[in-house]
This record gives C-alpha cells, structure tokens and sequence, in this order.
C-alpha cells in the first residue's frame, strides 16, 4: 500500500498494518511523538490497535528547538 | 520574600521564560537554560525527520519534561486552524499539557502576528480546555479581548520577533499592564538585558526571550545578564522608583556644615 508520511509518498509491500508496526519499522520506538492520521490525531494508547490502509495521509511530529 | 510568578495556577520562580531555538547544539541550549534560571522553556511542534539515525540525540534528553515546564508554540503557523492542530498535536506529544503558547502570524518578512486568526485561535484553544499563554500585538483593545475570551495571560511584543529593537511602545504596554487581570509578559523583540529590566519596571509579570540570548556572543554569559535584569527590573518595580523631576533643588548631602573658605 501507499501512504503519505511527512508529505512525502512511502511504499509499502503489506497491505495494511497498525501505526504500532510503523512506528517499529520507522525506528522510532521510545521518541516522543505524536501521529495524525488523516487530520485526526491517534492516541498513543490506540497505537497497536489503529490499522493503516491505503492513502492514509500521516503527519509524525517531536518537539525541536523553538522561541 | 516570595514573589512568585502565577501562570494558570501554578507558580514558578523565575520571571524569565525562554526560548529553546538558535543555539549551536543542544548542550549549549542547556547551559543557557540553566544560566538563565528559566523554568519555562518554549518548544516547537515539528514533522519529526523519518530516517534519522537512531540513537541521535534530541532536545527532550538535554531539557528532560520533568525538570521544565515546557510551552510548546505555534511558531510558523499562519491561520487559526493550523495552529489550533499544532497544539492538539502537542497536547498528544507531551501527555495531555495543557499549557500553550499560541502564535498565529501574518506575514514571513516581519513576523508580525494576525491578531484576527490568533483570536480565533484562542476562541478554539480555551473552550478545548487548554491553557493559553497568547503572543500577540501591543494593542489595548486586542489584549483586553484575549482576556476576556479566556486566555491565561497575554504576551504583547516589546518589537518584532528576533528584531533585538528593544520596547518601542512603553506607553501602550503600560495601558495593558493597568487594564489586565491576567499576568502580562512581554515576548519578541528583547535585545539585551535593559530591555528586560525596563519590561519589568513597567510591571510586565515576566519576559519570554529567545533569539536576544541564543544570537549573543556568548550565549551563556547574556543568559545570565538577563536573569539578573529581570529579577532587577521586577525589584524596581516592586520598589516603586522615585518620581522624575527636572531638577531636585534638594541634594542628597546636606546643606549645611560646609567648609567656607
């Protein structure tokens, strides 16, 4: 399947998989972060049980350095 | 004497809140924060950089949520709508913080912030039962209406964002500071360390810098001079300064007992 991460197109062999799965893939275990999916932000305690599809828009984001 | 600082009902000692933005690298963000005394620190909410090298650093592990407060804030965010979703992603980030810097501004080249969208922004933010601490313009009128929709206090700019043009309008900020039942800081446009003293004689409650510590020569050492400034300006204030006159005609030393040749 195909989604969108960050606004950029990310391929993907499985056809659906939760947000817990791409988060491992991804590295990023233990980051602190929080996920949008199509404009509605997934809980972290829904992580496991969230499945993405086809198309999904993601937006990932962390804290960085700000005024 | 303890004079502490109210922020949505919590207190904190120290008046100064920064920035966390500009510095070279994450270990002089510390030792800035540290000199400094702040215990509210502002963070931005942004796409997190997918690939990165795992194990690299990140600013959480230098400023740990637990030994700050931290505010995280809209910067960069242009209507009302992408800053209202910024702060419901940093809510979700930092486990359900309610505490917010809301920022909507409205042109890339000044900086200088929408009031209209940030109004409408914090309209949003305070009915979802967030704290909003509101960057906003030095206009009576505006700050009196922030107030009124909720916000916890209002942060009008001493002069444009990273400008370092000091306090263009002591006049307007003092008619905020009277009208205000809300703690007002002066955020944006902080050069150096008498622009925050002179922020607290006004009777500002606080002054959030960033750009006026991290751009210094020595980061560290200004950090330091602007914690100073600040617990010297609230002192001042608190202090209350003799009234200006033209002349005194009434020396300090006494007029009589002079030697007379």
């Amino acid at each position: 399947m195909q989604l969108t991460i960050n606004g950029k197109p990310a391929h993907f062999d499985a056809s659906t998989f939760s947000v817990e799965n791409l988060v491992t893939h991804l590295n990023l275990i233990g980051k602190r972060i929080a996920i949008e999916c199509n404009g509605e932000i997934v809980p972290r305690s829904q992580f496991s049980v969230r499945q993405l599809v086809e198309g999904d828009q993601l937006e990932i984001v962390g804290a960085v350095g700000g005024g | 004497m303890s004079d502490l600082l109210n922020i949505a009902g919590k207190t904190y000692q120290s008046r100064l809140l920064v920035g966390t933005g500009k510095y070279q690298d994450f270990k002089q963000t510390r030792a800035a924060i540290d000199a400094s005394g702040a215990e509210i620190i502002t963070v931005a909410i942004r796409r997190t950089n997918i690939g990165q090298t795992v194990g690299e650093p990140s600013l959480l592990e230098f400023l740990p949520p637990e030994q700050f407060t931290y505010l995280p804030n809209t910067a960069g965010c242009y209507s009302a709508d992408d800053a209202v979703r910024t702060l419901r992603l940093a809510r979700e980030l930092l486990d359900g913080h309610q505490l917010v810097k809301l920022e909507v501004l409205g042109d890339p080249n000044t900086l200088y912030p929408n009031m209209i969208e940030t109004i409408a922004a914090a309209k949003v933010l305070v009915k979802d039962g967030f704290d909003v601490m509101v960057y906003c313009s030095d206009d009576p009128i505006i700050a009196k209406q922030l107030e009124e929709i909720g916000c916890c206090a209002v942060m009008p700019l001493a002069s444009l964002i990273g400008s370092g043009m000091g306090i263009l309008n002591p006049w307007n900020l003092q008619i905020i500071i009277a009208n205000a039942n809300i703690p007002v800081l002066v955020d944006a446009g902080v050069g150096t360390a008498s622009d925050a003293a002179i922020a607290m004689e006004l009777g500002c409650q606080g002054v959030l810098m960033n750009t006026a510590i991290a751009a210094a020569r020595d980061p560290i050492l200004m950090a330091s001079a602007m914690k100073k400034a600040v617990e010297a300006g609230r002192e001042a204030y608190l202090a209350g300064r003799m009234p200006k006159k033209l002349y005194a005609a009434t020396p300090s030393s006494p007029t009589t007992g002079l030697i007379q040749s």
